[in-house]
């Protein structure tokens, strides 16, 4: 009697682990229609613009600030 | 004409591929997170970036504190400020993530409470910046606050944590982003977005220190 109770507990003792991993197992969802639509290249077109912008934005600051430097180190001497 | 030019198209060229890449490139199919694990390209790399930035910023302070030149003082004090833009934005992009991972934008998750209390000692080396009218006192001052506020980085956004549970990953006892937390295909962007984005606030840095440069050049007798 004690060893069938013993068998069962540590039967049930090694179903636990299995129990917990046993997650809803179902597709998991992604933005599969954005990407077959092929709307995700509008996405990225998007922002390769705005950073393209951005980028050329910063690089007239940064010719501005070299010509300031130039200008500065004439009227310093 | 730009100066030395190489790295800057290399921080464009970076984050132009973090940015395609890292919408088009495939990506695990995990539940909870789904599409937006993509954020590990664009979130993380704020994190990363600013604590290079930051060390940059510690470095000029000693360079300051042993050499008295107040062009190191702009630089630190110019790297700090590009850090704590990262820092917030990190903070804010977290949350913005977290509303939708983790069902609000505010948890007070472990990383997040220590993550917003560095950036209030990085804040407060504003306000004692701002505070000093004489410029070497100011420098000196804020360079050891610097070297204080440093000492709190790693621990607050690294160490600390790990001693609690967190809703972030990568915090069971390994450390984080090791091989097993990082997909390699996601690996390939989160790299070159962690270096382009640090350049990109170098070069953002460096026009900064320029005018500052231009602006006090009789203090600085250069």
């Amino acid at each position: 009697m004690y060893k069938l109770y013993a068998f069962l507990f540590s039967a049930i003792v090694m179903l636990i682990p299995a129990m917990l991993m046993a997650q809803p197992n179902g597709p998991v969802e992604m933005a599969d229609g954005l990407r077959s639509s092929g709307k995700i290249y509008v996405v990225v077109a998007v922002i390769v613009t705005l950073f393209t912008g951005l980028v050329l934005y910063i690089i007239s600051l940064d010719r501005k600030i070299s010509k300031l430097e130039k200008e500065s180190d004439q009227s310093h001497r | 004409m730009i100066q030395k030019t190489w790295w800057k198209i290399l921080a464009v060229v970076l984050l132009l591929y973090a940015f395609i890449g890292g919408l088009l490139l495939p990506v695990p199919r995990l539940p909870i997170v789904n599409e937006s694990i993509r954020n590990l390209y664009y979130h993380v790399p704020m994190w990363f970036g600013m604590m290079v930035i930051m060390t940059v910023s510690v470095v000029n302070a000693i360079l300051y504190l042993r050499s008295k030149n107040l062009l190191y003082d702009i630089r630190s004090g110019a790297y700090a400020n590009t850090g704590i833009i990262l820092g917030i934005l990190g903070l804010v992009t977290g949350a913005i993530w977290a509303n939708y991972a983790w069902g609000a934008p505010w948890s007070n998750d472990i990383k997040q409470i220590l993550a917003a209390i560095a950036l209030l000692i990085y804040l407060a080396y504003f306000v004692l910046r701002s505070s000093i009218d004489d410029m070497d006192k100011k420098a000196r001052v804020s360079a050891v606050y610097n070297i204080f506020a440093y000492a709190m980085l790693f621990p607050t956004l690294f160490i600390l944590p790990r001693l609690y549970d967190s809703l972030h990953p990568g915090g069971e006892g390994n450390p984080a982003l090791s091989q097993q937390d990082i997909d390699p295909t996601m690996r390939m962007v989160f790299w070159p977005a962690v270096l382009g984005w640090t350049l990109f606030s170098v070069w953002i840095t460096t026009l900064f220190v320029r005018y500052r440069k231009i602006l006090d050049k009789n203090i600085l007798h250069v």
